[in-house]
């Protein structure tokens, strides 16, 4: 959690030094920011009603003014993420496009994760079964009679060719 | 009395249905064929007599009936007849019928084959569809009736089906009409090849549970159901294809697939059925994984019903979901009834279907096709909890979090990936044993020939290495494809005589299931090319411009000449913008974006313009106007390359699946002659 925090408290920081090194960004103060700048927001946030469709598609009135005050923060030099974190303290986390890494919301990344390996782990059990199993022929005193273990079931198969053909010809 | 022979109807099909699950049961506890036979041809009845239903439902709504309440909620006077009749498909109670429908077609038409050689399969692959169909048509009788009127009581407006106690029957003049957005063409196929696709996996299903139940440990139940599977897989395939490609023609939002919940829950049973596909051929070929196949049928069986009631229950809110309904807490209880009950009698039979095979080499074909199952089911259990987590956090917590695109994009994209890689050694691959040395010496020269995919793209300046290794991807397994069937021909020219056409055909006909997979994989590959432009690509411009003003995109600029604003006679007004779209100093296309507002259901619909090529799609939206043309328009714009390979790709993926299940002649069992 400390971790989170400070990781957080850098990036704020660089932001902000990075936003005040830049004097005539789009961004700044005054300039009226374009529909893309809003769409470039917009595009992350959800709102609560419409749901699953991101706010820069939704056509809906309420979506249209959610759109307004983000191009009223951004022309007042918000950042993208104070921006974000404004939706979020208004509406919660469900404005968001993923659930923020916390909390109980870790089950959402960790759940598929563990299933997916244990999906790998039973197969690499399948393989390792191929590798117990393949020393009991190779251990065998008789090279040749591993060989002809081995090809046994092709002379079977002629075998049964054979008898195929015999029979589609007759 | 339309209405009342398609309820009595309905009814007769449920009746038929119970009596058809209890005489094969019967028939089959005391051995008496005749009950078997009975219950058969009550099966072969069900869907002659759900024709009579829905036939009396299409009259209604076809007539103007707008005294029932489903009539009058999707239909209006000023909806052209063929709308009317896919209303059909267009609300809670009428898609339902049309579901039983569908699925009482397959079940009908399964008793119509020769059961001679399985009779013993015959009375489950009854019991089971029949339960299914039962299910169904009993949530339209009793909870979703589409042939219940509108009543004037004392206590105000009810619907039912018959009068109550003091009604009086209300006509109202006209109806809502269907949702502007499902008045699309694009809609009146995309719901039935879904359906299909859900409802043909009963069949598969049907054979696998009587299988399991009467102790066979045999392939007789995939030999019978592989054409079923394959069909049914084909139409689930179309049925998302087509929703994308309705999404991208109707929604208005410049993409194909926007990982909504009701898309996650058609492509989860996609996904389940892909695998079960593939695990098949193992089974056929090397008798291996039985467990996992059973597994995967039964997975892909429940999660189509799992799909339906999604969509259904009012549970989830997307552009596709119903109303909110009553029915969500009996669909759990069938569908955890079946997979309770089909997993018990698995877990009964688990010791029956063990192999004695192993797995032999990494590099085998049923190594490499096991590891792209894994691939696929993990993307299934990521779709799945995705669009579980946001309910379950909401119970536990408390609070709503949406789980959005870049959370599944984050797991599909690479999968994807790894999914080509194996696509690529595959078809090279041979069965139960195979070298790395040997793939090795068959895989070098199209590797050569796959670096013009990484050598193309960053001539043109492309620099995001994901993409370049895509299309790398995308160049290795065409070219490994091209390879391996010179490769074959080359092989039967040396051989024999036939002149090179002759053995190019002589090479088809022999591996027609080999080259009818070769030619599935190339469409997937074309779909993956669409799938990676516009991912990767995709860029999107908006701005608000007068008459005479301009907006640039890329190499593209759109020019705004008028805006036509009319009525239809359809009951429309049509907001129409001309656009002209210019490239180089030169106009090459024009363009229509409009915003329909339809007048009976008080909604709009938003159509782009759409420009497109082979290399790029050129996209508009007229997102705002003002009526004084002064003022000018918004228009959201949008350039994706390539995304036209993706619906080629689907039709070429057609035809993979159709030359699979294309009658081999081979096949045909041999005549056999007394001696």
């Amino acid at each position: 959690m400390i971790n989170y925090t400070k990781r957080y408290l850098l990036l704020l920081t660089s932001i902000l030094i990075l936003a005040a090194l830049i004097p005539g960004s789009a961004m700044a103060q005054g300039s009226y920011p374009t529909d893309d700048d809003v769409n470039a927001v917009a595009k992350q946030l959800y709102c609560p009603v419409c749901e699953n469709i991101p706010l820069d598609a939704c056509g809906t009135t309420a979506c249209e003014q959610w759109r307004g005050i983000i191009r009223d923060r951004l022309s007042e030099g918000w950042t993208e993420d104070q921006i974000k974190t404004y939706f979020v303290d208004q509406y919660g986390d469900r404005v968001l496009a993923e659930p923020p890494r916390s909390g109980f919301n870790w089950l959402v990344y960790i759940v598929p994760l563990l299933i997916f390996v244990g999906g790998f782990v039973l197969l690499i059990g399948a393989f390792q079964r191929w590798r117990k199993a393949e020393p009991e022929v190779s251990s065998r005193k008789n090279a040749k009679q591993a060989a002809k273990l081995k090809k046994a079931p092709d002379e079977y198969i002629s075998r049964v060719e054979e008898e195929l053909n015999k029979r589609s010809k007759g | 009395m339309a209405a009342d022979i398609g309820f009595g109807s309905l009814l007769i099909t449920l009746v038929v249905s119970i009596y058809g699950i209890g005489a094969a049961f019967y028939g089959e506890q005391k051995k008496q064929k005749a009950w078997v036979l009975s219950a058969k041809r009550a099966m072969t009845l069900v869907f002659p007599l759900l024709t009579i239903s829905v036939g009396s439902l299409v009259y209604l709504l076809l007539t103007n009936r707008f005294e029932f309440e489903y009539v009058a909620k999707v239909s209006s006077l000023s909806m052209p007849d063929y709308l009317k009749i896919t209303a059909l498909w267009g609300g809670q109670a009428g898609s339902l019928l049309f579901w039983s429908w569908l699925l009482a077609g397959f079940t009908s038409a399964v008793t119509l084959r020769k059961w001679d050689r399985d009779q013993d399969l015959l009375p489950w692959v009854i019991v089971i569809s029949l339960a299914t169909l039962a299910f169904f048509v009993l949530l339209n009788t009793f909870f979703e009736n589409p042939f219940v009127s509108y009543w004037q009581t004392s206590e105000g407006i009810t619907t039912a089906f018959s009068r109550p106690p003091g009604g009086i029957q209300l006509f109202p003049r006209d109806g809502s009409g269907l949702n502007p957005l499902l008045r699309h063409p694009g809609m009146i196929i995309h719901p039935p090849m879904q359906y299909l696709g859900f409802v043909a996996f009963i069949i598969p299903y049907a054979f696998a549970m009587a299988s399991l139940i009467t102790r066979r440990a045999d392939d007789r139940w995939i030999q019978l159901s592989r054409r079923w599977t394959l069909w049914a897989w084909l139409f689930l395939s179309l049925g998302l294809v087509l929703g994308a490609r309705w999404a991208y023609d109707v929604l208005g939002w410049g993409g194909y697939w926007g990982w909504d919940p009701v898309e996650i829950s058609a492509l989860m049973p996609w996904l389940a059925g892909t695998a079960f596909l593939h695990t098949v051929l193992i089974q056929e070929k090397r008798g291996m994984f039985k467990q996992l196949t059973m597994v995967l049928i039964i997975l892909t069986y429940n999660l189509v019903i799992f799909g339906t009631f999604l969509t259904r229950s009012g549970l989830l809110s997307s552009v596709h979901a119903f109303s909110k309904s009553s029915i969500g807490p009996i669909f759990l209880g069938f569908i955890a009834l079946n997979l309770i009950g089909s997993l018990w009698l698995l877990n009964k039979r688990w010791s029956y279907l063990k192999s004695r095979q192993v797995l032999t080499s990494f590099f085998s074909k049923e190594s490499l096709i096991i590891i792209s199952v894994v691939l696929l089911l993990g993307i299934l259990v990521t779709s799945f909890w995705g669009v579980m987590f946001p309910k379950i956090s909401e119970l536990v917590t408390g609070q709503k979090v949406t789980v959005g695109p870049p959370f599944y994009e984050r797991v599909a994209g690479p999968i994807l990936g790894g999914m080509l890689m194996i696509m690529v050694i595959c078809p090279l691959a041979v069965w139960s044993y195979a070298s790395f040395k040997h793939l090795g010496r068959l895989l070098w020269k199209p590797f050569i020939v796959s670096l013009i995919g990484i050598a193309l793209p960053l001539y043109g300046g492309l620099t995001r290495w994901p993409a370049v290794v895509a299309f790398w991807l995308v160049a290795f397994v065409l070219a490994v494809n091209a390879f391996e069937f010179f490769r074959r021909t080359r092989v039967r020219r040396k051989k024999g005589q036939d002149s090179l056409w002759g053995s190019i055909v002589h090479v088809l006909k022999r591996n027609q299931r080999a080259f009818s997979a070769m030619i599935i994989h190339i469409a997937v590959v074309m779909m993956a090319m669409g799938i990676i432009g516009i991912e990767f690509f995709q860029i999107e411009t908006q701005g608000t411009i007068p008459v005479g003003g301009e907006l640039s995109l890329g190499s593209y600029t759109m020019v705004y000449e008028k805006l036509d604003i009319f009525d239809t006679t359809d009951g429309r007004n049509v907001a129409r913008a001309i656009v002209s779209v210019n490239k180089d100093g030169q106009t090459i296309d024009t363009l229509y974006p409009r915003r329909d507002f339809y007048y009976d259901s008080n909604q709009p619909a938003t159509i782009p313009g759409v420009r497109s090529t082979l290399v790029d799609d050129f996209y508009v939206i007229l997102v705002d106007w003002k009526v004084v043309s002064s003022e000018g328009a918004t228009f959201k714009v949008y350039h994706n390359p390539l995304v036209k390979w993706l619906w080629i790709g689907a039709w070429v993926f057609i035809i993979g699946v159709v030359a699979t299940t294309w009658p081999d002649k081979k096949s045909k069992p041999l005549p056999v002659r007394a001696r």
